[in-house]
């Protein structure tokens, strides 16, 4: 099954919850942060989509976007790309922790390196970082180290000129 | 005095006299114990430096002891992250004098490719003093085996009576770096 078929399924069990489709090379799901555990929820019971291979969070300078990778391993079917926009000034995205319990650690990640809050997770701590540690290290606004490299120029830099 | 005269006609064959140091750093280099830890990739070519096609045991160090209370050489293999640059400097600490340190590898050097990232020790002897550099990223076993033989090199000019390591007023101890809210803090205001 597609993705473009699942999505169509969805959309026609869930009119209510206005989901998106974004084309692409790997198309997705596009849904509203508050729909999402329904809809995970569903997609786990009903679809045995019971496996959520990845998190991964990602800075659009006017947004972040949570990127969810699911998979099924009785059906051996997937992936199912979910995608859930947060705003840059309070981003906050329910947790699935209660429909898939790896999404735990994959969740802190997120939360530790981008600053994604996620609402309803048991145990919200940074697990890269140390506690204590100021700024979220992957969001586009952080500051850079500064570079103290010194190069200098060596006769096969010529050669390739 | 002469070896003639020191030495029995009957044990003349059998007997070498030769300076403390010379015995002394010939049983040190050729018995050199180092810590049982990697870091990132260079642990693999440490490893296999150890393994029988390259054979460290060769040259007296066929033991990676896992306690550095053991150990004499600290191969540093690999990028140190700031989360884990305290726990190595207290390795450090808690092995006995003499003790070396060597850094493997591009990152252990000077922080490599990830120099300029959030959470990359910009090289290890920001907070260890380091003896040998083996460049290269990862040095190939052949490259760690040189480094090794240039440690050997340096303990053999060592002189009992000129080491720091038996001297009063020697730093046995580098100061373990602390978490701070932008990176790594060293105690009490200490410069590295």
């Amino acid at each position: 099954m597609t993705t473009k078929e699942t999505f169509e399924g969805l959309a026609a069990k869930f009119p209510q919850f206005d989901l998106g489709y974004l084309e692409g090379k790997d198309p997705a799901v596009l849904v509203k942060g508050e729909n999402l555990v329904d809809l995970a929820q569903h997609l786990r019971e009903e679809q045995d989509y019971d496996y959520c291979a990845s998190i991964t969070g990602v800075d659009y300078e006017d947004r972040f976007e949570v990127v969810y990778h699911l998979y099924s391993t009785t059906r051996k079917g997937g992936p199912v790309i979910l995608k859930v926009h947060a705003t840059r000034d309070n981003p906050e995205v329910p947790s699935v922790v209660s429909i898939w319990p790896g999404a735990d650690w994959q969740e802190r990640e997120v939360w530790d390196l981008m600053g994604i809050r996620f609402l309803g997770h048991p145990d919200l701590r940074r697990i890269l970082m140390w506690e204590g540690f100021q700024g979220y290290p992957l969001r586009k606004d952080f500051p850079g180290m500064k570079d103290e490299y010194t190069f200098s120029q060596t006769s096969g830099d010529r050669e390739n000129e | 005095m002469t070896q003639q005269e020191m030495v029995p006609a009957e044990l003349q064959r059998n007997v070498l006299i030769a300076p403390v140091d010379y015995i002394y750093n010939l049983g040190r280099a050729g018995s050199v114990w180092p810590t049982m830890f990697g870091l990132a990739c260079c642990a693999f070519e440490m490893i296999v430096t150890l393994t029988s096609r390259y054979d460290l045991a060769r040259f007296g160090m066929e033991f990676m002891r896992a306690s550095p209370r053991q150990t004499e050489l600290m191969i540093v293999s690999g990028t140190v992250t700031k989360k884990m640059a305290p726990q190595v400097v207290r390795l450090y600490d808690q092995m006995p004098e003499p003790k070396y340190v060597l850094a493997m590898g591009a990152c252990a050097i000077s922080g490599g490719p990830f120099k300029a990232g959030y959470n990359v020790v910009p090289g290890i002897d920001k907070y260890l003093p380091v003896d040998v550099y083996v460049p290269g990223c990862p040095p190939r076993p052949e490259g760690l085996l040189d480094g090794i033989f240039k440690l050997h090199q340096k303990m053999r000019q060592e002189t009992i009576r000129t080491s720091p390591w038996y001297r009063k007023g020697v730093e046995r101890e580098m100061p373990v770096p602390e978490y701070g809210p932008e990176g790594l803090v060293l105690p009490r205001g200490e410069k590295s």
